[in-house]
């Protein structure tokens, strides 16, 4: 490996590193983050339980339907949290040294991004589990892969995205618009019925919104079997939003510097 | 007249301040608009279950659940900004100043109250600009100002008693998600018969399906003498509860200094 590019992952483990310092020194950190997707999944399956009886749905178990959407969720407030992290040190001077360090803009961005993807399988693990507790199916071998392939994914997406913000705002108080947003992004899909039993604006916004190709990727294995039809579209819309937001959060690192 | 002077003024305080911190007003009106927007259309065709009260749409049902929800989380952001107070000794400087300690708390609770009223009319407005018809007409919706804002209130005297009890911001901030599990555990999103267990049997006996049931009377049928007065049973329940433990906990922080 040529020397640069291993000092280059060096730093990135570094950062990664650094971020699971964190969740060893104060584990109670990592609580939030694993409870409210819990909460929601389990508060969600009892209240609208009973839509399996409505014709067209598509499963039996609500569970099962429920359960990728708030590991998804789970990973959305992961990415979102780095981002609140990334604004504190911005606020407390430290970010400043790492921009004036050799490190390359695209490593300090990488290191960022890949703890959130790595500590996103905490929240999402820990609500599957509780989910087979309650009676979800197991989505067999291939389907859990895919599922994590989309959780990891939303979460580097929710970090890219929650770093432009950081870095345009350079305050915590910015926390609320990334986690909202990321909220946002995963309820305005088929997170709670199937494209052809949703009403309104959402029956449209589902359609076009991108995240629902992950949100029904991730979901495959649990009401039935993979399938590549099902899964590329969700890797497409992944490999673009975290180009694009990657790219923007770049940007806004360069315009930090100056 | 002086006390309540001392009341208006920091009841004023902490509305001002909700306004001015993104991270206390954005729990109030962003999550519960964006949450009823989504499930009134994601779970829309849910009127069409046998069993589900005869409504012009789900979302005649869920204004009420985005109300309370909205008068819990003013609840909790009022003991967040209340606990930040002490931290930043605030709330010192206020105890050493010659007005009744009970009107600290009064204040904040106004503040609250007042959050509670705000987010009753945002809810309303989108109601009826979504096409909500309220059954009871102006009296029905002044009602429902009325009990959402006394909702909030009750719900910030829990708030307050958790601020002063632990005096920190992050501990009432982590009660958040507590929020939602009372949420679910009640008749807020869907009607009692249709949760599942054990969400049914505990929504049964929740004080907070009673005060959601009394907010979604005026819209969804005609006025319910009953509804109403078991909505307030509620209020009065929580409340009590609120104000026993903030008097505890108020009257511990002194004693502990």
């Amino acid at each position: 490996m040529d020397a640069t590019l291993r000092h280059d992952w060096e730093t990135i483990r570094a950062l990664v590193r650094r971020s699971a310092n964190e969740l060893i020194r104060v584990p109670g950190a990592a609580v939030p983050g694993v409870l409210a997707p819990t909460i929601f999944f389990l508060g969600l399956t009892a209240v609208f339980g009973n839509l399996t009886h409505l014709p067209g749905f598509t499963t039996d178990n609500y569970a099962s339907f429920m359960v990728p959407v708030s590991m998804l969720q789970g990973a959305g407030f992961t990415g979102a949290a780095m981002g609140v992290n990334l604004a504190r040190d911005i606020e407390f001077g430290l970010f400043d040294r790492f921009l004036a360090s050799p490190a390359p803009r695209w490593v300090l961005l990488t290191g960022l991004v890949l703890s959130a993807a790595i500590r996103s399988v905490i929240p999402s693990t820990f609500v599957f589990l509780i989910a087979l507790v309650v009676g979800a199916h197991f989505p067999g071998p291939g389907g859990l892969v895919v599922t994590y392939l989309c959780v990891m994914g939303t979460a580097t997406i929710a970090a890219c995205w929650s770093a432009l913000i950081a870095l345009r705002f350079k305050t915590q108080s910015a926390a609320p618009l990334m986690q909202t947003v990321m909220l946002a992004a995963v309820l305005c899909t088929t997170a709670y019925a199937p494209q052809a039993l949703l009403t309104g604006w959402l029956a449209t916004a589902a359609e076009y919104n991108p995240f629902t190709q992950v949100v029904e990727a991730a979901r495959q294995g649990f009401v039935g079997g993979i399938s590549w039809s099902g899964t590329w579209p969700a890797i497409v819309v992944i490999a673009a939003l975290t180009a694009l937001l990657g790219w923007l959060a770049l940007r806004g690192m360069r315009r930090t510097a100056y | 007249m002086r006390t309540l002077a001392v009341v208006t003024e920091l009841g004023r305080r902490s509305v001002r301040q909700t306004f001015r911190r993104p991270q206390l007003i954005a729990p109030l009106l962003i999550i519960p608009t964006l949450l009823l927007a989504v499930q009134s259309a994601g779970a829309g065709r849910a009127v069409d279950l046998p069993g589900f009260p005869p409504v012009e749409s789900f979302f005649d049902f869920l204004l009420a659940g985005a109300m309370i929800q909205s008068a819990l989380l003013a609840g909790n952001s009022g003991g967040i900004a209340l606990a930040i107070d002490i931290e930043m000794g605030f709330t010192d400087r206020l105890l050493a100043a010659p007005i009744p300690r009970f009107a600290i708390v009064a204040g904040r609770l106004a503040g609250t109250a007042a959050m509670g009223a705000v987010t009753a009319v945002w809810f309303l407005a989108i109601g009826l600009a979504f096409g909500v018809r309220i059954e009871e007409g102006l009296l029905g919706a002044l009602l429902m100002i009325v009990l959402v804002t006394l909702a909030a209130l009750a719900f910030g005297t829990l708030g307050a008693a958790l601020a002063l009890r632990s005096g920190s911001a992050s501990v009432v901030q982590g009660t958040f998600p507590l929020v939602f599990v009372i949420l679910f555990l009640s008749t807020a999103f869907f009607p009692a018969d249709l949760l599942l267990e054990p969400a049914q049997t505990i929504a049964r006996i929740n004080p907070l399906s009673f005060i959601a049931e009394a907010v979604r009377d005026p819209v969804i049928s005609v006025f319910s003498g009953r509804e109403l007065l078991e909505g307030f049973a509620g209020i009065v329940l929580v409340g009590a509860i609120g104000l026993t433990l903030c008097s505890m906990a108020l009257r511990r922080r002194l004693r502990m200094g």
